[in-house]
Formats: structure tokens, C-alpha cells, sequence
């Protein structure tokens, strides 16, 4: 039997295929999802900042892009999967209200999907595909076994990328 | 004031029946305001004051997929932070439908139909704050109202990611109301963290 397993906001989680991850209901955070195409071990962050190093209280790593992927990485070779096979997909990082956050978060969706593009080149980590932007929030089920990206949004057509 | 700043678990505890009275005014203010408009009678749940993790909030307001018509509004002058007015998607169309006097065509909103909907989630958010600013004498400016109809999680990333510049949880005052048959929503007031603190000492409870 295959689970469904459910990451929250600010929060990381990794399973093994037949098991699947899924986050519900993305708006202006980004869903990572990271998959070892030979172990079939596969891991999703739903982070809600760009980069930690801009916060003073940053103690939950999961929060940020930046310390998020790390931790995912980490926590994905303790499973036995190996970084320098890693493939990634992201989505999310919409503008859910026109002129909403001001200041340090004008713009906050798109620059999560910066800083997470940003972090999984650093790590060397290659980006397959993308959904991003826009101002609709996204459903996303990630499946290890296939690398299967699952986005589902209100009032329009599934999509797998 | 600095030597007794409250962290946001404190401010929870020790004066979470301030918070609820204040949610208490403020939607009941607010629901007159809309019984008014739309000439029927709303009913409200007492106030609840939650302190969350992040990865909890999705689930708030009955569940995170839940199809919500939110209206957000950014509160500036003394305090800052937000407010959110949620309606389930349908209560959504039966109160546009209540207020324009004809029923809606379709399973979606039209452009006037959308601003109807605008302009009650102003109306009525500018009761509560309006209760909010003569209880505490603070200025209160709300921002234009925007809407947003999607899913209930999404549309909660944005007060979340707010809160997660300064700290790992949010605290929000929340107050349910619904009629009998056809409304359901709700009302969620976030001051950022400073802000409870001159709420509480406007109303002399901190100094």
C-alpha cells in the first residue's frame, strides 16, 4: 500500500516510492520537490522565504529556499539517495493579491522561485521543470517512482510536469 | 518598554480573553454592518484566539483546499499587519446575489460581480477595524480591499509569510459567523507582533 505523504507550511518531508508526497494549497511559497531517479527516493520543502541569511529569527530551517533545499538534501542522503543523481521540479511562488506585502516582501513569491533556482544550482542539483508564478494557488503530488509533478489549481485542467 | 517586550507566546497566554473581546467588538461590529447590507440575519461564534505553526495554518478554515472568496486587507498607521474576510465559495455567491437582488448565472463571478463582493468585504472589514481604532484610539488606514478566490491555504502563505520574518509562528484572532442555511465565513484579524503590544497598551493593560 502506498502512502500519501502531507507537508505542511515552513516544512520538509522525504519518502521512498511507492509512497508519494503532496503539499495542499501553495500560494506564495515554493514547493521543492527532489527525486534520486535510482534509489526512487524523493523529498518535498514548502518554504515561505527566500533566504535566511536576510532574518534574525531563522531558527526553523525549513522556513527559508536557501537552508529548506539543504536540510531536504540532508535529509534524503540519510535515506540513501545520492546528491550528484538529484533532479528537481518546483512550483508555486504565485502573487495571490495584487499589492499585498510591502517593504521587505514586495514580490515575495517570485523571489522564493529565484532563490530556490539560485540554491539547486549551487548544490548542482538540474532543474527539469517548472510551474510558477502567476497569482493561483497550486496542489502539488509528487511521485518518487516516476518524477511525476502533479499541479492542480482552482478552475483549471491538471497538469503533470 | 523594551525590557518587558512579550514574545508572541506570552501575549497569547496572558491575555487571550483581551484578544477574543477584542474580535468580539470588532466582527460584531462588522456583522451588523453586513446584516444591515444585505437585510437578513448573520450569527457569529465566539471569537478564538490562536496561537499556530505554520504548517497548522493551512488547515484553519475548513481545510486547505477549501475554495474561499478572501478579501485581504493591509492595516497601516499605529499598528500594522492584516485582516482577511473569507466565505466559503458559495456563500460567497449567495451574498452577492442577496446584495444585487438576482440570482448569479454561471459558477463564477462576473466583473461586477466581483467588485460587489469588493466592496462588502470593505464595508464590513472597515466596521471592524472602525470598532478596532474607537475601543483603542489608535489610527487605523486599511489598504483597498483585493479578493482573491482560490484555495484556502494559498490565500493564508501570505499573512504566514509575514509572520515568518519574525518569528516560526502566527497568533490570530479569529471569529466564525454564518446563517442559517447559506453563509459561512470568516474573519481573521493578524497584527504583526509590535502591534498586539500597542493594542494592549492603549488599552492600559501594558505600559
Amino acid at each position: 500500500m502506498s502512502e500519501v505523504i502531507k507537508v505542511g507550511m515552513a516544512d520538509v518531508k522525504t519518502c521512498i516510492s511507492p509512497d508519494v508526497i503532496t503539499t495542499l494549497g501553495l500560494g506564495s511559497c515554493v514547493g521543492i520537490a527532489l527525486r534520486d531517479p535510482v534509489t526512487k527516493i524523493g523529498g518535498l520543502a514548502h518554504v515561505m522565504l527566500p533566504d535566511s541569511t536576510q532574518i534574525r529569527n531563522n531558527s526553523n530551517l525549513y522556513k527559508f529556499a536557501d537552508t529548506g533545499i539543504v536540510e531536504l538534501v540532508r535529509e534524503m542522503e540519510a535515506l540513501g539517495a545520492v546528491r550528484s543523481r538529484m533532479v528537481a521540479k518546483i512550483a508555486g511562488g504565485a502573487q495571490m493579491f495584487a499589492f499585498q506585502n510591502k517593504g521587505d516582501l514586495v514580490r515575495i513569491g517570485e523571489r522564493n522561485v529565484e532563490a530556490s533556482k539560485s540554491k539547486l544550482k549551487e548544490l548542482n542539483i538540474p532543474l527539469l521543470a517548472e510551474d510558477t508564478g502567476d497569482k493561483f494557488g497550486r496542489t502539488v503530488i509528487f511521485n518518487p517512482e516516476t518524477g511525476d509533478f502533479l499541479i492542480k489549481a482552482v478552475g483549471r485542467d491538471e497538469r503533470t510536469i | 518598554m523594551a525590557d518587558n517586550k512579550l514574545d508572541i507566546e506570552e501575549m497569547s497566554e496572558q491575555y487571550s480573553d483581551v484578544l477574543k473581546e477584542i474580535g468580539n467588538i470588532g466582527a460584531g461590529n462588522a456583522m451588523t454592518a453586513l446584516a444591515q447590507l444585505i437585510q437578513s440575519k448573520i450569527d457569529m461564534k465566539v471569537p478564538q484566539v490562536k496561537l499556530l505553526e505554520f504548517y497548522e495554518l493551512g488547515a484553519e478554515v475548513g481545510g486547505e483546499e477549501q475554495i474561499m472568496a478572501s478579501i485581504y486587507l493591509a492595516v497601516e498607521g499605529d499598528i500594522t499587519g492584516s485582516i482577511l474576510f473569507l466565505l466559503e465559495k458559495q456563500s460567497a455567491r449567495h451574498l452577492v446575489s442577496k446584495l444585487m437582488g438576482m440570482e448569479l448565472a454561471g459558477d463564477d463571478f462576473s466583473e461586477i460581480e466581483v467588485s460587489a463582493l469588493k466592496e462588502i468585504g470593505n464595508i464590513i472589514t472597515g466596521s471592524y477595524l472602525n470598532a478596532l481604532s474607537s475601543m483603542t484610539g489608535l489610527t487605523i488606514y486599511p489598504s483597498v480591499p483585493d479578493l482573491s478566490i482560490d484555495m484556502a491555504a494559498a490565500v493564508l502563505s501570505v499573512p504566514a509569510i509575514e509572520f515568518g520574518i519574525l518569528g516560526d509562528k502566527i497568533l490570530l484572532i479569529q471569529t466564525q459567523f454564518f446563517d442559517e442555511t447559506e453563509i459561512n465565513g470568516y474573519f481573521i484579524l493578524l497584527p504583526d507582533v509590535d502591534s498586539y503590544e500597542k493594542i494592549l497598551t492603549s488599552l492600559g493593560l501594558l505600559s
